[in-house]
């Protein structure tokens, strides 16, 4: 297909030797296709974050390869992965580790704003764009600016970091189980500050999670992953409709809810 | 940043190391204000004179008295030359040369000197007594001649013309002398050296010398220690094999011996105390380099390196501004550590003669060694290195006390 965007081949990633050896990615693939929502399901310690590290280009794979847009990825150089970086981006999952606690906030935008080559703009306009992003995501500049991370609450934070994304407007964004360590009541703002990235950006989103009930609410694609592998794969509702791995099974047997209907209402938050 | 300041310096254990610290540092700054002399001018004719203050007998008999009658003079006068001691030895010497014990009075000093003077005999010879107690029995007689006089002490000068000697004034033993007004007064507190200088003025320079020694020891050590940690610990690989191949060697070889080695090739007259700082610099970063490279091996994998990474910055910028600050308070840590260890390293070479030269500034090894070579420790000079081991175990102590302090309000934010 023509509107790949990022495609795995035998993507494997091992971490230490001998006793202490630990296949943490083990011969995965993908497609990725523009635009969609692509879910990976797997339980703690299935590799995920690895995987996505890999996709980020912060890991080098032990074996594999990563096609970029078709292209076989390139980013050996210092300015290649800049320039790749402009198109990839992520959000981690914890967000209080995720922030340089020296730094104001203001650094962290005005970053974004360096990237996308607007160095040089005037002051005003730079704070323009930073109200911009911050309203993007219901936060007001004004009573941020000048503040450090640590005065700021977990989904501050963390739609902190989406208004960082929009400022950037990469091609790509992975985002790393982004609600799994915030307070229950901001992870459905995040979930919809994601979807609405997705519609007025046109983003493609890599949507990881350990939740397949959040997957099926959120996504077009779905990846199950077990320690390391990639067990199942297909459309949302082929994978979770008609399950045939016994990992995906049991993995929606532990969200109740989706059982008692498939009606995509009830589903809706209730794995959150 | 005022934040952590604040709660280092609510850490009792901190501020106790601190306050000793700085008051070692305002001594070392404010007393060459006061005492401006230099510090290893030789001024005493003769070894290890006792602390106290010197008063210059010239000046005080040239100055005009003041009659006070004091009623316990003479008596001090009498028992500072004839004390219990004195007496017992007394008595022990007139029962040799045969008077009989009950004729003996030690307490009545009239009869007592009496008694002596009748039966000393500087030839005589007794029984089992030792050369030294003989010469002993000499002196003591020689400070006992006009002991119970009471007329005052003649000051004369030998006439111009005549060469006779001529009455220049009496010194009466009511006489007294304010001590304001004698030209001359020198205190040593704490006496002076095997060379005859100035302890104190002496330690207070060494103080200075070595507190410096230390810091640019430490300094050196730090930074080697830090830059070689951030890269080997950040860039990994190669970088990391290569840096951790020479940090392994030189903890193979114990630094102190690399110490002793190089400060010997270098050779006496090339050693000043900054070569000295540096040597000692170049030989202790091993450790500071380990643990930093530990700290940001933790540090690298963390998501705001990762963050960092994909807004774009280049390596230098992530090593400066997402890894340092956070091992920022273990450096300082680290560099209160090399700076006291740097003080004690320069204190075991001098002490083993492998020092800075010693023609230009003291330090604290170099005191201790002098007072070593001299015997002080043997001969009970205690003021020649006493206090130079009080100083020495002050610094340290403060350092470690800082160090301690720190330790307790930054490892449980490193911890977390
Ligand atoms: N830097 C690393 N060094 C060694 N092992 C690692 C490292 N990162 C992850 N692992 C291991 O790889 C496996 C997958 O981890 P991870 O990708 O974080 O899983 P997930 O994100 O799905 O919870 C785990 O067993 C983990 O212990
Ligand atoms: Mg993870």
């Amino acid at each position: 297909m023509n509107d790949t965007v990022l495609q795995g081949v035998n993507l494997t990633k091992v971490f230490g030797w001998g006793k202490q050896k630990t296949i943490a990615v083990d011969h995965v693939n993908f497609e990725i296709r523009a635009g969609e929502v692509c879910s990976i399901v797997g339980e703690s310690g299935s590799g995920k974050t690895t995987l996505a590290k890999m996709l980020l280009g912060l890991l080098n794979p032990t074996e594999g390869e990563i096609y970029f847009q078709g292209k076989k990825r390139d980013i050996s150089t210092q300015r290649k992965k800049r320039e790749y970086w402009k198109n990839i981006q992520a959000i981690f999952q914890d967000p209080y580790s995720a922030y340089n606690i020296f730094n104001k906030i203001d650094t962290l935008l005005l970053d974004c704003i360096r990237m996308r080559g607007d160095f040089w703009l005037p002051r005003e306009k730079k704070i323009e764009l930073m109200s911009e992003a911050c309203s993007f995501v219901n936060l007001e500049y004004k009573e941020l600016t000048n503040k450090y991370p640590f005065e700021l609450s977990g989904g501050q934070m963390q739609r902190l970091m989406i208004a960082r994304i929009f400022l950037l407007k990469p091609k790509i964004l992975i985002a790393d189980e982004p609600t799994s360590m915030i307070d229950a009541c901001s992870r459905a703002t995040i979930l919809d500050m994601l979807m609405k990235l997705r519609d007025e950006v046109g983003m493609t989103i890599i949507f990881i999670t350990h939740d397949i009930g959040l997957a099926y609410y959120v996504s077009d694609t779905v990846y199950i992953m077990e320690r390391g592998k990639i067990v199942e794969s297909g459309s949302a509702d082929q994978v979770i409709l008609t399950p045939h791995h016994p990992y995906t099974r049991r993995l929606i047997s532990d969200v109740p809810k989706i059982h008692e209907a498939w009606d995509l209402s009830t589903v809706t938050y209730s794995g959150l | 940043m005022i934040h952590t300041l604040r709660q280092v310096f609510r850490s009792g254990k901190f501020v106790t190391g601190f306050v000793i610290f700085v008051s070692l540092l305002l001594i070392v700054l404010i007393y060459p204000l006061l005492v401006p002399d230099d510090p290893l001018a030789i001024i005493g004719l003769g070894t290890f004179f006792p602390p106290g203050i010197y008063v210059n007998v010239y000046d005080s008999v040239n100055v005009s008295p003041y009659t006070l009658n004091l009623p316990d003079a003479t008596t001090k006068r009498i028992a500072d030359k004839l004390g219990p001691k004195e007496r017992q030895d007394m008595k022990e010497f007139l029962l040799a040369a045969g008077i009989p014990e009950e004729e003996i009075d030690i307490e009545d000093t009239a009869k007592l000197l009496d008694l002596w003077e009748k039966n000393y005999d500087p030839n005589k010879n007794i029984e089992g007594m030792t050369l030294a107690k003989m010469r002993y029995y000499q002196r003591l007689n020689n400070s006992l001649k006009g002991l119970l006089a009471t007329e005052g002490l003649i000051v004369a000068l030998p006439n111009a013309q005549t060469g006779q000697l001529e009455q220049v004034k009496v010194i009466e033993q009511s006489d007294y002398a304010n001590i304001n007004e004698v030209p001359n007064v020198r205190v040593l507190p704490l006496g002076t050296d095997n060379f005859g200088r100035d302890v104190l003025t002496e330690l207070v320079k060494a103080a200075g010398v070595s507190l410096q020694i230390g810091f640019v020891a430490g300094l050196i050590a730090t930074l080697i220690g830090l830059v070689l940690g951030l890269l080997a610990g950040y860039l990994g690989g190669m970088v990391d094999d290569i840096i951790m191949f020479f940090t392994n060697l030189l903890i193979v070889i114990p630094s102190f011996v690399l110490l002793i080695l190089i400060s010997f090739s270098i050779g006496q007259d090339k050693r000043g105390a900054i070569t000295i700082a540096t040597v000692i610099g170049f030989t202790s970063w091993v450790w500071t380099a380990r643990a930093v490279r530990a700290q940001v091996l933790s540090l690298r994998n963390r998501d705001h390196v990762n963050l960092s990474r994909l807004s774009g910055h280049s390596t230098v910028y992530i090593i400066l501004n997402d890894i340092l600050p956070y091992i920022m308070s273990y450096v300082v840590m680290a560099l209160i550590l090399q700076i006291s260890s740097g003080i004690l390293a320069e204190a075991g070479l001098s002490i083993l003669g492998l020092g800075p030269r010693t023609t230009e500034v003291p330090t604290l090894g170099l005191m201790m060694n002098w007072a070593m070579i001299y015997q002080a420790h043997v001969l009970g000079k205690w003021w020649a290195y006493l206090p130079v081991l009080v100083t020495i175990a002050l610094i340290t102590f403060s350092m470690n006390l800082m160090n301690t302090g720190l330790d307790q309000v930054f490892n449980p934010a490193l911890r977390e």
